[in-house]
């Protein structure tokens, strides 16, 4: 079997994912943060060497500035639904997956204004162009580091140093990129940092969080949720403070053991190395899919600078046709349709038909990719 | 014996537990307790340390008081009675 999903939730993971899931359950099993017995204890210091490890991979000063979540969807929505007002304007490309659309287009319909920047066909943006559409009211600017559908990068860099330019937040999702790209929440200029723990950072579905910035305003930055925090229980209102204020309720503790490890895994590995070798897969696979003429290949010419993500069309076939066969005819995982991105699908031209997608991990290999070359000419032969 | 320990009290477990990460990279013989009642009504737990440590933790916490900004506040207490 050959796993090409990875852009959907990363497998295989690390077996010390697995391990410390199971640890968790057999050997503490307790809730974080409540009792204070040794077992809830030790569950707390999970939970904190979690944050502690994304803490270290996004170079972010104090661990208890990283929220956990459910997913990088929920961490989104927690950022824009609890920064934007009426009458405010928020601006985003027109690459981004609907993690995003989604809940800007549920803003707009209260009152904030949605400005999205087109990119080019081939999914790149002009950081000029996010300047231009800066008005008084523009409140915040949010983009995907790398694209979920052609692997492409967004300028981070320049695009936040144009937010703090004109003292305007920066939420960046970087459901593709952390893990296997280099992040820096201060060098990349990012004041808000949503990720997600099932993709490259090896972790199990379930976990995710966003990094509040130094530059966030946590009193403007409303929770999606309040409850249950273990943390001034006198208090029938909300807590305050970081982390407590954005957690309420019993988090995720089993998952976010899986999740430590699967970010220790990515530290000891290192990022540049997972990237180095991701870079060599999507590499030979682009060189190997160019090769067959019925093969409409989309994103950037140069694929130097990507993560390991590609889409491409056999001839007039429906990508749904060419799955189903590669699933069942060559036991190769792959995702195919509009991958939750209708906005990045209209601006490289492929919406409503959709792609196949390709995405790849660590624990990929150079063999599997020729042999997904070769299932790919195969069925092409066979058009 | 007992007279020879202090506590710090913060307001959430997880600062609790960084307080205790931060200390024992110092290598300051600290442990977790949970609160003493008479101090607060809150569940949660707290850390101990020896008095001659005092302005050891003093500095460690300052210097994360400083990165947290105003979201963690904490105090001292004597409070030889009940931990120890």
């Amino acid at each position: 079997m050959i796993y090409f999903d990875n852009a959907a939730t990363s497998y295989p993971k690390p077996k010390e994912v697995g391990q410390a899931m199971m640890y968790f359950l057999e050997k503490v099993g307790a809730t974080p943060g409540r009792s204070g017995h040794r077992l809830s204890i030790e569950a707390g210091r999970i939970l904190y060497q979690a944050r502690e490890s994304l803490a270290e991979l996004f170079n972010v000063d104090d661990p208890l500035r990283i929220i956990f979540t459910l997913n990088v969807t929920e961490a989104l929505n927690l950022a824009l639904k609890g920064l934007l007002r009426p009458g405010d304007q928020v601006i985003t490309s027109s690459m981004e997956h609907n993690s995003v659309m989604r809940p800007l287009r549920e803003l707009e319909k209260k009152g904030v204004e949605v400005k999205v920047v087109s990119c080019s066909p081939k999914g790149f943006l002009e950081p000029q162009d996010i300047e231009k559409s800066i008005r008084k009211n523009t409140r915040l600017i949010v983009l995907n580091h790398g694209s979920n559908v052609i692997g492409t990068l967004l300028p981070i860099i320049e695009v936040g140093k144009i937010a703090r330019k004109y003292n305007i937040l920066f939420l960046v999702d970087t459901a593709q990129t952390a893990g296997c790209y280099s992040l820096d929440i201060r060098k990349d200029n990012i004041d808000l940092l949503a990720f997600t723990g099932h993709k490259a950072l090896y972790g199990p579905p379930g976990t995710g969080g966003l990094i509040i910035g130094e530059r966030v305003d946590t009193k403007k930055l409303t929770p999606l949720k309040e409850g249950g925090t273990g943390s001034h229980s006198e208090w029938e209102e909300q807590p305050d403070f970081l982390p407590d204020i954005y957690e309420s309720g019993t988090p995720n503790i089993l998952g976010l053991n899986g999740l430590k490890e699967g970010v220790r895994f990515v530290l000891a590995k290192g990022v540049d190395k997972i990237h180095q070798h991701e870079k060599n897969l999507i590499i030979q696979l682009i060189e190997g899919l160019k090769e067959i003429p019925e093969v409409t290949l989309y994103g950037g010419d140069d694929r130097k600078e990507q993560v390991a993500v590609v889409s491409f069309n056999l001839k007039d076939k429906w990508p749904s046709e060419v799955g189903m066969r590669l699933d069942e005819e060559y036991d190769i995982m792959c995702r195919v349709g509009l991958h939750c991105s209708p906005a990045a699908h209209k601006t490289i031209g492929t919406f409503p038909r959709g792609t196949v997608r390709f995405s790849m991990s660590w624990f990929n290999t150079l063999k599997e990719v020729d042999q997904v070359i070769m299932a790919i000419r195969e069925i092409a032969k066979s058009i | 014996m007992k007279d020879n320990y202090s506590v710090v009290i913060f307001y959430s477990t997880s600062a609790a537990i960084r307080a205790e990460s931060l200390a024992q990279k110092a290598n300051l013989k600290i442990k977790l307790i949970p609160i003493p009642r008479h101090l607060s009504s809150d569940c949660g737990i707290c850390l101990q340390f020896n008095n001659e440590d005092k302005q050891s933790i003093k500095e460690i916490l300052k210097k994360t008081k400083l990165n947290m900004k105003i979201f963690i506040k904490y105090k001292f207490f004597q409070v030889g009675a009940y931990c120890g």
